[in-house]
């Protein structure tokens, strides 16, 4: 055996081995690699769960439309919480919409529901007297104060109604008297969740209807209070535009059907390539692994959701992979048509169809993009793995099927244009 | 392989599809999914074959127009599609009532519910994005080959698009949001062909300068012919598999990309090519 041949058979043994543990899973030494299909995160439409997009009843625009959202999307993030979901998606779309993604919930009911619901904000008492409600708070805003020792700390300020400010006076006199700060607390309550509890100064009562609270904030968590108590409830009356709600079996079902789908398009790609292009079209098939193998990696390190769409715009994509290898095999039979030496004609039949392959595979990647931009949710799941797709189809035939095309040739011989396809 | 002087016939295809398809669309117009209309989707897998009437018979009590259909490989799921904008609540009792009826696993279902304003929405950037994504490949195409080759490709495309368009109009497939996916997939698909061919005609320009258009482009469609088979085919047995053996879902995103893949393919090979011959020569008898 020359050199080049163990060198094949070395790839060939370490795709082989590559494929298994991306199919089985594997641990090497204290390693575990996971097997593909559990390494990479399912979409709602196949792990099932519940998603709602919500429009917001308003004509606000820019900034202020920006910051209206932004509190909505912090109050429904909130409320989601409590819910114990994993890797909750929230975002906010098109300016005035609110994308809630609930991956693998058994009850989408319940999540359904607490997502509409209008939140309640709470102010109780040791004893769980309710002191002041959420419409009592006029305004809640962070702001920077100094404090006893001459340090600037960040402070969530309180504001209260004619109302408010006669009941918290009431309630922290008698507070405040308590000799016990546990005693002094007062809980800040948002749907029964405490988001703040601030103890009330010894023999300081509130009297005028202007608190502040502080604490070792940081900004961000300041302002996420303040916002929770400026607007327990959404700040903005929300429309259900969409409801979806997949049961995880039959998300699952999908998904294995799919896969299967994709397994069987490789086989017969496969096939048709070997026996149309003989040794190219066995290096074809391998680099139809390497391909599948590169996107595999890829979605599981980038954390790319794979959706229904998604697979389908894969074995899309390996149909294309396919492609570039044709492109290039065919202007391999040409030259060696012409009467050149087989491994010459690899050479520049790999050279003259590269623009080609560039071309071509860019003006796709164009569509793919626009795909992406101008999509939303499942579509836009499309629009990622076609464009991973195209990169990766790429990659594998103008750098892997050209090293291995060559390596072939020196493993096979040159003799025999037949076993290239010629 | 004479295209160039088959092109009349080849366009005079086209043409009738596309024109079927309007005149279909402008009488019954098109058939909106219910992402389109607005209304509420419920799916459920039952593990067996029932009737549409036995399912009406729970259906009936909320919406007695709502459409029933079969899905699945066995027949198993059934789909139910309603235009009306039934409540979260109501969805729930639906499903609970199969589930008690025919002692279903709890979670073998799926439902959906779409705001009327989403049509407009799709309808809209379907549009946009079809229109951004060919100005910009119109560009490229420009910077890479040049202008004719470009606004050539960008004939094609539109060709593709009113091809789909008309196979959605006479087949009267529900257009819904993958309606977009659809499109721009097959956009990427068709050009990729045209190009491949163009590409194959700048380098034999380059290579046979004293040789004439006809056969330049004859040629050059001769020599990609055995690609664009090859490809098209692959591709064809993947979109295929994926439809035959596919959930709902994807079968109506896998439907008009085979057709799509067809028509990319027709007018990659007939359509583009013999569009440029046109335009080179206008441009050469006008510089006489």
């Amino acid at each position: 055996m020359t050199k080049n041949t163990i060198l094949f058979i070395a790839i060939l043994a370490l795709i082989i081995y590559g494929s298994v543990v991306a199919i089985n899973g594997a641990t090497i030494g204290n390693i575990q690699i996971p097997k593909a299909r559990d390494s990479i995160d399912l979409g709602l439409d196949l792990a099932g769960g519940v998603y709602v997009v919500l429009e917001a009843k308003t004509d606000l625009k820019g900034p202020e439309l920006q910051r209206l959202m932004e509190q909505s999307k912090a109050i429904i993030n909130e409320r989601i919480n409590g819910l114990g979901v994993s890797e909750p998606n929230i975002a906010i779309e098109s300016g005035n919409r609110i994308r809630v993604e609930l991956a693998g919930i058994s009850n989408p009911q319940e999540a359904t529901e607490l997502i509409g619901k209008t939140a309640q904000l709470q102010f109780m008492d040791q004893e769980g007297n309710i002191v002041i409600t959420g419409k009592n708070v006029k305004g809640s805003e962070v702001q920077y104060h100094t404090n006893e020792i001459g340090q600037e700390e960040v402070v969530v300020s309180l504001e209260l109604d004619k109302e408010g400010t006669q009941n918290f006076a009431e309630a922290t006199r008698i507070l405040s008297e308590k000799i016990e700060p546990e005693e002094r607390v007062v809980f800040i309550v948002l749907d029964g969740l405490i988001i703040s509890s601030p103890i009330v100064q010894y023999m300081e009562p509130i009297t005028n209807g202007k608190a502040y609270i502080t604490g070792k904030f940081d900004l961000e968590g300041a302002n996420r209070l303040s916002t929770l108590i400026r607007a327990g409830a959404l700040p903005v009356e929300m429309d259900e535009l969409q409801t979806s709600v997949i049961g995880p079996t039959l998300g699952l079902n999908a998904f294995e059907r799919s896969l299967e789908a994709g397994a069987i398009a490789l086989m017969l790609i496969f096939l048709f390539m070997l026996i149309i292009y003989k040794i190219p079209g066995l290096i074809a098939s391998i680099g139809l692994v390497i391909y599948t193998l590169i996107i595999v990696l890829t979605m599981s390190i980038l954390g790319v959701k794979l959706t229904l769409p998604g697979i389908a715009g894969l074995v899309l994509s390996i149909g294309m992979a396919v492609d570039a290898n044709v492109i290039i095999f065919e202007r391999i039979k040409e030259e060696i048509r012409l009467g050149k030496s087989i491994r010459t004609s690899v050479d520049t039949g790999f050279k003259r169809a590269l623009t080609s392959v560039l071309d071509s595979n860019i003006t796709t990647l164009i569509a793919g993009i626009v795909l992406y931009y101008f999509g939303t949710g499942p579509i836009r799941g499309f629009g990622v793995t076609l464009i991973i797709g195209i990169i990766a189809s790429m990659i594998s035939a103008v750098i892997f099927s050209k090293y291995l095309l060559r390596l072939a040739v020196s493993v096979f011989g040159s003799k025999n244009p037949k076993l290239y396809g010629a | 392989m004479e295209v160039l002087k088959h092109r009349k016939v080849f366009a005079f295809i086209s043409l009738i599809i596309i024109i079927a398809g309007i005149v279909v669309f402008a009488v019954k117009g098109l058939n909106y999914g219910i992402d389109f209309t607005g209304g509420s989707l419920i799916q459920i897998n039952i593990g067996e074959f029932v009737s549409v009437d036995e399912i009406r018979t729970i259906i009936d009590e909320y919406d007695k127009n709502a459409s029933i259909l079969h899905a699945g490989i066995d027949k198993n799921e059934v789909i139910i599609k309603s235009t009306l904008d039934l409540s979260n609540d109501t969805i729930r009792t639906i499903i609970n009532n199969f589930t008690e009826k025919y002692d279903l696993e709890e979670d073998n279902f799926q439902s959906e519910k779409f705001g009327p304003y989403m049509g407009k929405e799709i309808r809209d950037k379907a549009f946009l994005s079809t229109i951004i994504a060919t100005v910009l490949m119109l560009i490229y195409i420009s910077w890479r080959f040049e202008f004719s080759f470009g606004i050539a490709a960008v004939v094609a495309l539109i060709h593709d698009v009113l091809i789909m368009f008309s196979f959605y109009s006479i087949f009267r497939i529900s257009i819904n949001s993958s309606f977009i996916a659809a499109i721009l997939t097959v956009l990427g698909y068709s050009i990729n062909d045209t190009i491949v061919i163009f590409d194959r005609i700048r380098e034999n320009t380059r290579l046979y300068p004293r040789e004439s258009i006809d056969s330049l482009i004859n040629g050059s469609i001769k020599q990609s012919l055995t690609r664009t088979i090859y490809t098209s085919l692959t591709t064809f047995i993947a979109v295929l598999v994926l439809y035959i053996l596919g959930v709902e879902d994807v079968k109506v995103l896998a439907l008009p990309l085979m057709i799509g893949i067809i028509s990319g393919t027709y007018s990659s090979l007939f359509i583009a090519s013999p569009l440029w011959y046109e335009l080179k020569n206008r441009k050469i008898r006008t510089a006489k």
